[in-house]
């Protein structure tokens, strides 16, 4: 399926960038939560939080409560965040070691995760670690995130380079974490995976995009379980 | 591993092990060259932080590349992207990264979580390493090392966790079901040497850390036979607040002073 989706013509309408994809995941985090966001595309969903959503945020090599990134030039190699960037402090922030973050995340601790995809299968399966043509990838902290997050989030780009999908029946990179996504936000759709049914629902599109559109550009099959709303 | 133990007591000038724990010891080395001196080849060698600037023991990890020593296994976590992505450095500085070890030819294997960057362009110097069948690198889910590091130094030889079943660090390792969730087994991870940073440390070895630069240095000071520690301020006992000891002094043997206006972080 995926070599068809290869052959297919020109996208019919344009697709959302970075910013719009991050800014639609963030619609879908909870005021109050405690929040882990990985990398990329991820990262960017502290910009764009409904008003009056407040989150707590943890990184992984020890902080939570972190919100704005110091100016560029000032910042202090002693408060980072797990992406290398530096945060300022802020009142309420706190540190702790490794054995406590990786204590929070793997008790089930961190509400929502929102972390990015090489491929995500039927059912909800993840990899995001490594490329096999590669040999080597780092596994950072997503496995532990994946696996013991309460919510996990995928917030990446629809299709590769030349269309082939993402979105796919089985994972033939190395997993992440088995059964572990509950949505997917992509650029040109918003899926939900209903892992008790083994379904994928197509709740959004991006404007200008068709059912059909989606899914000739994802090889797993999709569904629609009530009305396909449009991605803003 | 038991062994360097007994390297530690000739540093005290005192020949009989039960005398050397039964007196105040000097843990102040006189450099960070002294401080690393007995390190052997084939040593396996923690490195505290958690990948950027912030909580690494910069001046230890250059001092072991100066002492030449190879055949050496490095434990770290982010290990080897700051030098090629700038990760965890202030801008107008030069990374120093865990990759040295990689670069200088000295480290053949590394255990760590994140050994490369999403970029190969450039390669560093750990992808490089192990591209040419020179090193060797174990990759480990983070709470995994973690995890195993903190049992290692709490006696405990092994213990499930969720992480990594159904993946590719599962294999081979035991599995259990508990509450029809299934787990997998990981065992305690140890060292001869942990090189860690703190801010400040008492006489005694007492350790005060700052900011988000505990990361990896506290549970490696408790699992290496050996624990060594770069700080930026020594004070008398008491010179740190009780309640705010990070680290306790047990687990210390080494302390060695940056100096004064150091301009590396």
């Amino acid at each position: 399926m995926s070599n068809s989706a290869n052959s297919l013509g020109n996208d019919p309408a344009p697709r959302l960038d970075r910013a719009a994809i991050a800014k639609r995941a963030a619609r879908d985090l909870i005021d109050g939560s405690t929040v882990n966001l990985g990398i990329g595309i991820p990262a960017l969903c502290a910009d764009f939080l409904p008003d009056g959503v407040e989150l707590l945020y943890h990184a992984e090599n020890g902080i939570l409560g972190f919100k704005e990134l110091s100016a560029p030039g000032e910042g202090d190699p002693n408060l980072m965040d797990a992406g290398g960037k530096f945060p300022k402090l802020v009142p309420g922030m706190a540190f702790f070691d490794s054995v406590e973050s990786f204590a929070l995340i793997r008790g089930g601790h961190i509400d929502v995760t929102v972390l990015g995809a090489l491929q995500v299968s039927r059912n909800g399966d993840l990899s995001n670690w490594m490329i096999p043509k590669r040999g080597i990838g780092s596994i950072g902290g997503a496995m532990d995130l994946a696996a013991n997050a309460k919510k996990v989030i995928i917030a990446m780009e629809h299709n590769v380079k030349g269309n082939l999908a993402k979105i796919v029946n089985e994972c033939t990179f190395p997993l992440t974490a088995r059964t572990c996504v509950n949505e997917i936000i992509t650029d040109i759709a918003a899926i939900e995976i209903d892992q008790e049914n083994d379904r994928m629902i197509l709740r959004e599109t991006a404007p200008g995009w068709s059912f059909d559109d989606v899914q000739a550009r994802t090889e797993a099959r999709l569904t629609i379980d009530g009305d396909v709303g449009q991605m803003a | 591993m038991r062994t360097k133990i007994q390297q530690s007591v000739s540093d005290t000038n005192v020949k009989d092990r039960t005398i050397w724990l039964a007196v105040p010891i000097n843990k102040i080395s006189n450099s960070f060259a002294q401080a690393v001196a007995d390190i052997p080849s084939g040593a396996s060698i923690m490195i505290g932080g958690f990948g950027g600037a912030g909580g690494q023991p910069t001046r230890l990890m250059l001092a072991l590349r100066d002492l030449g020593v190879g055949d050496l296994t490095i434990i770290g976590n982010v290990a080897g992207i700051s030098k090629t992505t700038g990760y965890g450095w202030p801008d107008h500085l030069d990374p120093i990264d865990q990759g040295m070890f990689f670069e200088s030819g000295q480290a053949t294997k590394i255990t760590c979580s994140f050994p490369v960057p999403g970029t190969t362009n450039p390669l560093s110097d750990i992808e490089k390493a192990w591209r040419e069948g020179k090193a060797e690198v174990d990759i480990v889910p983070q709470g995994t090392l973690i995890e195993r590091i903190r049992a290692a130094g709490a006696g405990i030889p092994a213990f499930y966790t969720p992480t990594g079943v159904g993946t590719p660090v599962a294999e081979g390792k035991e599995h259990r079901d508990f509450d029809g969730r299934t787990f997998l087994l990981e065992e305690a991870l140890t060292a001869d040497f942990a090189l860690i940073r703190a801010q400040k440390a008492d006489t005694r070895g007492n350790l005060q850390y700052i900011g988000t630069s505990r990361a990896f240095n506290p549970a490696m000071a408790t699992a290496a036979a050996i624990t060594i520690v770069e700080v930026d301020e020594i004070v008398e006992p008491g010179g740190i607040d009780p309640e705010r000891i990070g680290t306790l002094s047990t687990y210390v043997d080494r302390i060695v002073l940056r100096e004064t206006g150091d301009p590396l972080p």
